[in-house]
């Protein structure tokens, strides 16, 4: 965005230093997109210092928990890999790490339910938030299929059994010609590249849109403005340290 | 073994035996395991309590 000053009909010079360094290089498509980053996203608006004061509720702490648990998941996932099956299901420590990346994706599951359940209610999709309660939901799917690779990438009798039982499911709907629920080789790449890649993408635009536009409003007490209906920030000032 | 890792089994294996094949309740063309159910219930109980209950916040916010 060029702010052109209206009395000189010339950028504004604070603009154009905003977008490069020097201002010949301030139509080049590097200084474009950083200048859109920046005013989009500024640095105090993607990781603030305060929230609004209804954030201080139980109910918005389960979205974070959620991210923190998928952390886990991630490093656990990380550890198992390098150092494969014979360790995680014979060395004391790698039953531990695997234990603790089934325990992560449970509280993963578990509070990114509790989170949907909570948006849900709030109709979170308020206030020009369609685009991330609709990330938020592809997240929540991808992420079932993530955990359903998983138990079929565990290298037992167990996964053996789940994948001859899913895979009448999967054929009947037409897609165990290009995703066979039986390959084992196919089945470990998708739990450890193709879906994490997709939940970490669609995670990082889910939380930069909460970043964007803000966390939703709560629906206004009866005999209230509905200023706080449309779920855009009401401005009462009201702050809570983040 | 060591002494925590079987104090700790033996308290959670009297609470829940994982030795035995899964129980299931029936309802209609639903069948659940009574672990999943459990989970789906403790999912409803944190979520009212996450509602209900007072969250404390920061001193000095000046609220």
């Amino acid at each position: 965005m060029t702010i052109v000053d209206p009395k000189t009909e010339r950028p504004d010079q604070a603009d154009l230093d905003k977008a490069a360094d020097r201002p010949e290089d301030a139509d080049q498509w590097t200084a474009k997109i950083r200048t859109a980053a920046v005013d989009a996203l500024p640095p105090q608006k993607l990781l603030p210092d305060r929230q609004p004061a209804y954030v201080a509720s139980w109910i918005y702490v389960f979205g974070v928990a959620t991210v923190a648990a998928l952390i886990v998941v991630i490093g656990t996932g990380l550890v198992l890999a390098v150092f494969g099956p014979n360790w995680w299901h014979v060395s004391p420590t790698g039953l531990f790490v695997n234990s603790l990346h089934l325990w992560s994706v449970e509280v993963f599951m578990f509070s990114m339910v509790i989170h949907l359940w909570g948006k849900f209610f709030m109709a979170a999709w308020r206030g020009k938030r369609k685009a991330t309660w609709i990330t938020g939901v592809v997240s929540f799917l991808v992420t079932v299929g993530a955990a359903f690779t998983g138990y079929l990438s565990q290298q037992n009798f167990d996964s053996q059994w789940i994948s001859t039982q899913a895979k009448d499911g999967i054929n009947s709907t037409g897609a165990g010609a290009i995703f066979n629920v039986t390959n084992f080789g196919q089945m470990i790449m998708w739990h450890i590249v193709l879906l994490p890649l997709c939940i970490v993408v669609i995670v990082g635009i889910h939380v930069l849109m909460v970043r964007l536009r803000g966390v939703v409003t709560p629906f206004p007490a009866k005999g209230e403005s509905p200023g706080g209906d449309s779920g855009t920030p009401v401005a009462t000032g009201a702050e809570v340290r983040a | 073994m060591p002494a925590v890792a079987l104090v700790l089994g033996t308290l959670f294996g009297s609470l829940i035996d994982l030795n035995r094949p899964g129980h299931y309740i029936h309802w209609g063309f639903v069948q659940m395991s009574y672990a999943n159910l459990l989970v789906i219930v403790l999912m409803i109980v944190v979520f009212l309590a996450a509602i209900l209950i007072p969250f404390k916040s920061h001193k000095g916010d000046g609220r």
